[in-house]
């Protein structure tokens, strides 16, 4: 871990890793556990970013801009999928007139 | 070739190559193909006929005049071809070598072998198959328009089939053939597919032939395996060579007669396979005149006698075929007597009679047998043609109870006297043709040596008898005594306006050709008078010349095959006959023998059957009533069983097979492997279904608790190595 230390400076790869893991583990959890359509597609989100810490901290670790070029990407894809998933979810709620995921399961049988 | 390298066992080296046959090839003769061409372009316009729903008579008039163009063509090859025989060659059919030797090729063309057999057959068929196809002409009247066409197209389809198979040069076109005339039966006897027993009988015949064939596609693989050609000309060559012949004898030669025979019992109705030919009389009567009674029956006997230098070989097959001809022609007499329906009548007759065929094969008189064959086809297929007149005339009424003195009818003398022609004949009254053909083959039993010939020989004298009394017990009760007669239920305006019926007697057609035949039938006994002009030692006239040209040539009574070794063999006409009857030449014998037993015959029939016809009736219910004999003439009526037999022994076990095997398919088959797979899928869905409950959130645990897996199994990996080493 010191090693780590000297050659990252005080933010180590394994902190970048870890809040990464707590986001990943955040948006599971909220995704998972609730109910309202936004508050799992913020979830969704959170896991985004989780992976896009990871992906910084991994670039700044190996000294690769790869990692931060991704993320980039990744930022403008999620934005235009965070304008198409808001929209669905408009969409779903002029429908049912409800947020609530347990409204949608046709594809049940 | 894709056929290189396949080995023909028992063709070794030792034995000579097959040296260019004696027979010409004659491409000359090439017209001789229309024969083989002209029923088949009748078949076409025929099916053009139906298709265009022809009203008229056109399809008989198609069909007559194509006959008898091959009738023609025939009859011009007879005099144009050149003995002993040629082969024309029409064009290839199958044709492959695998090597340059002169057994490394299988040879089977559409050719032509013109000699004396297939000339005396093709000759026969072709004409009495113009005459009954005018026949034809008026009888299918009633069925203008409906079935009309069709009748002619298959009776076109048989003429064709039957000439490849009289004709060809090889045993696969004899076989194509052979399948050809059966095929061509099936569907006439099927002809009135609207009854059930006209289909019944159509698939009863196609299958009882089916065993036959069997035999015959079986023979024609060891005849090829064993002498490695099927073509005849190259076959005899080798077969008339004493020290070829002995090189090639092993179980297959043994066989091989015995699987021919199986196809000739098979076609033409002998004992165990008989039982299809009665029931076959549902077709039309000109095809049961035509096919059922004068030519297909008679390919069985062509078969044998085409292919007898094969039963020679091993003489204890020709005992068989004496044997089974013999005791077929007793049984089919014995059943015919006790019948009331006449067409039945007349093929239980034509099985006897062919049962006698056979017997003059087996005691090797091929000559008696070809030249039965040639009479039989007239007087058969008069008897036949009468009887579908009085059918046709009276709605449908065949039995004889319900038929009384026609000739006294106006109308009716020509049908009754052609009849009583045919009768004669077929009783063998003396100086008729049935006479002559059947002393020829009685009188061989006598001559030739073998397994209880004697026997057989009495046999048959006893059958002649029996066949005398039941030909004129059908003459006697419907065309003499008072005139009487119930009609048919088979109407077609036939009634005047108040519903009496009138039979309509037969027209032009129909009488012009029972007349034909009825003059046919008796010059047919000329031949037995003509000189001989192969070898003047011969008897027999004609036939026997026709005879002596071909294959069947070592079964003339007379026949001189060239090596000391058969001289004097059974040759009777410089004395030196073999056996005796009563202490007499059996051939001088058996014109008195035949000839009384054959009156004792029609006189018990005149006796019963015309002048105390409740007699007849008396002694049946006197017959029925006793212990000791009421067995027989229940037996004979019921036709001795053997349709129960069969249905006992074979039908009964083939249905419950049958059954046990549905049963099978249906729940093994079916049930457990296919229903049963098909089920599994089925199965797991349900039971994985409720994973898919739809809730976004239960999936994503699915995919997390995946994802999470599928890490710590590499975390795991990564740590303690892959399986199966490293990556």
């Amino acid at each position: 871990m010191n090693l780590l230390a000297a050659t990252m400076g005080s933010v180590s790869l394994a902190h970048a890793l870890l809040l990464s893991g707590v986001l990943m583990a955040i948006g599971i959890a909220g995704f998972v556990s609730r109910r309202n359509l936004i508050v799992m597609f913020l979830c969704t989100e959170l896991m985004f970013q989780a992976v896009v810490v990871a992906m910084v901290a991994f670039g700044r670790w190996y000294w690769d801009f790869s990692g931060q070029v991704f993320v980039i990407f990744i930022l403008t894809v999620a934005a235009a999928e965070a304008a198409l998933a808001l929209a669905l979810v408009v969409l779903l709620h002029r429908r049912r007139a409800t947020l609530d995921a347990d409204a949608w399961t046709e594809l049940r049988e | 070739m894709m056929l290189h390298g396949l080995h023909v066992p028992l063709m070794s080296t030792g034995v000579p190559a097959v040296p260019a046959a004696d027979v010409i090839v004659a491409p000359d003769l090439a017209w001789a193909g229309l024969i083989l061409l002209l029923p088949l372009v009748s078949l076409v316009l025929c099916g053009l006929c139906a298709a265009f729903r022809v009203r008229s008579k056109l399809p008989a008039v198609i069909t007559s005049a194509a006959l008898a163009g091959a009738f023609v063509t025939s009859v011009m090859l007879y005099l144009n071809y050149t003995p002993p025989g040629e082969v024309v060659h029409l064009l290839d059919w199958i044709n492959v070598s695998w090597g340059s030797g002169a057994i490394d090729s299988f040879a089977a063309n559409f050719s032509l072998y013109i000699d004396s057999l297939s000339l005396l057959w093709i000759m026969f068929v072709t004409g009495l198959g113009t005459l009954i196809t005018i026949y034809a002409s008026e009888y299918m009247e009633p069925d203008l328009g409906k079935g009309y066409a069709r009748f002619f197209a298959g009776v076109s389809v048989f003429l064709f089939a039957m000439a490849s198979l009289v004709l060809s040069d090889n045993l696969l076109m004899l076989y194509l053939g052979w399948e050809g005339v059966g095929f061509a039966s099936y569907w006439l006897i099927g002809y009135y597919y609207q009854r059930p027993s006209a289909v019944a009988a159509a698939k009863k015949a196609f299958i009882v032939n089916r065993i036959g064939d069997l035999g015959l596609a079986l023979a024609v693989y060891l005849i090829w395996v064993t002498f490695g050609t099927v073509q005849y000309d190259e076959l005899t060559t080798v077969l008339q060579h004493e020290d070829w012949r002995t090189s090639f004898e092993g179980w297959t030669t043994s066989a091989i007669p015995y699987l021919l025979m199986l196809a000739a019992f098979g076609k033409s109705a002998q004992l165990p396979l008989y039982v299809w030919l009665p029931d076959a009389m549902e077709g039309p009567t000109p095809v049961s005149a035509l096919i059922h009674a004068a030519t297909m029956v008679t390919a069985g006997i062509y078969l044998v006698a085409r292919t007898y230098p094969l039963f020679m070989l091993e003489p204890t097959s020709l005992h068989v075929v004496a044997w089974v001809g013999g005791l077929t022609a007793l049984l089919a007499a014995t059943i015919g007597m006790a019948q009331y329906d006449i067409k039945r009548i007349m093929a239980y007759s034509t099985v006897s009679q062919l049962g006698y065929m056979f017997l003059g094969l087996g005691v090797l008189t091929t000559y008696g047998a070809a030249y039965h064959v040639f009479t039989h086809a007239f007087f058969k297929a008069l008897l036949f043609l009468t009887c579908g007149a009085i059918m046709h005339g009276f709605a449908g009424q065949l039995d004889l109870r319900k038929l009384s003195g026609l000739r006294h009818l106006p109308g009716w003398r020509i049908t009754s006297w052609t009849m009583l022609i045919g009768a004669l004949c077929l009783a063998g009254f003396p100086f008729t043709s049935g006479y002559f053909s059947k002393d020829a083959i009685l009188a061989e039993a006598f001559v030739t040596q073998g397994p209880g010939f004697r026997v057989l020989g009495w046999l048959a004298i006893l059958t002649a008898g029996l066949t005398a009394y039941y030909t004129f017990r059908v003459w006697f009760r419907v065309c003499a005594g008072p005139a009487a007669y119930e009609a048919g239920d088979e109407h077609h305006g036939d009634e005047d306006h108040s519903g009496h019926f009138h039979p309509h007697a037969p027209r032009l057609a129909i009488n012009a050709v029972l007349v034909i035949l009825a003059i046919g039938a008796l010059v047919a006994a000329l031949p037995y008078f003509m000189s001989n002009q192969a070898d003047e030692r011969l008897v027999g006239g004609w036939v026997a010349d026709m005879v002596h040209d071909s294959t069947a040539r070592e079964g003339i009574p007379g026949f001189h095959p060239g090596d000391p070794a058969h001289a004097g063999g059974h040759h009777h006409a410089d004395g030196h006959a073999h056996g005796h009857i009563l202490g007499m030449d059996p051939h001088v014998a058996m014109y008195w023998i035949s000839g009384t037993v054959g009156m004792v015959g029609l006189l018990l029939a005149a006796w019963l059957h015309l002048w105390r016809r409740d007699h007849a009736d008396a002694l049946r219910r006197w017959m029925r009533s006793r212990v000791w004999i009421g067995w027989l003439p229940r037996a004979m009526e019921r036709k001795w069983y053997v349709d129960e037999f069969y249905h006992a022994i074979i039908r009964a076990p083939l249905w419950i097979l049958g059954h046990v095997c549905h049963a099978f398919d249906r729940f093994i088959i079916d049930g457990i492997f296919v229903d049963g797979l098909a089920r599994v899928p089925r199965g797991v869905a349900r039971w994985l279904q409720p994973l898919q409950a739809g809730a976004v959130q239960s999936l994503a645990v699915v995919m997390v608790g995946g994802t999470m897996i599928i890490l710590l199994l590499m975390a795991l990996f990564m740590q303690f190595g892959w399986p199966g080493g490293s990556i």
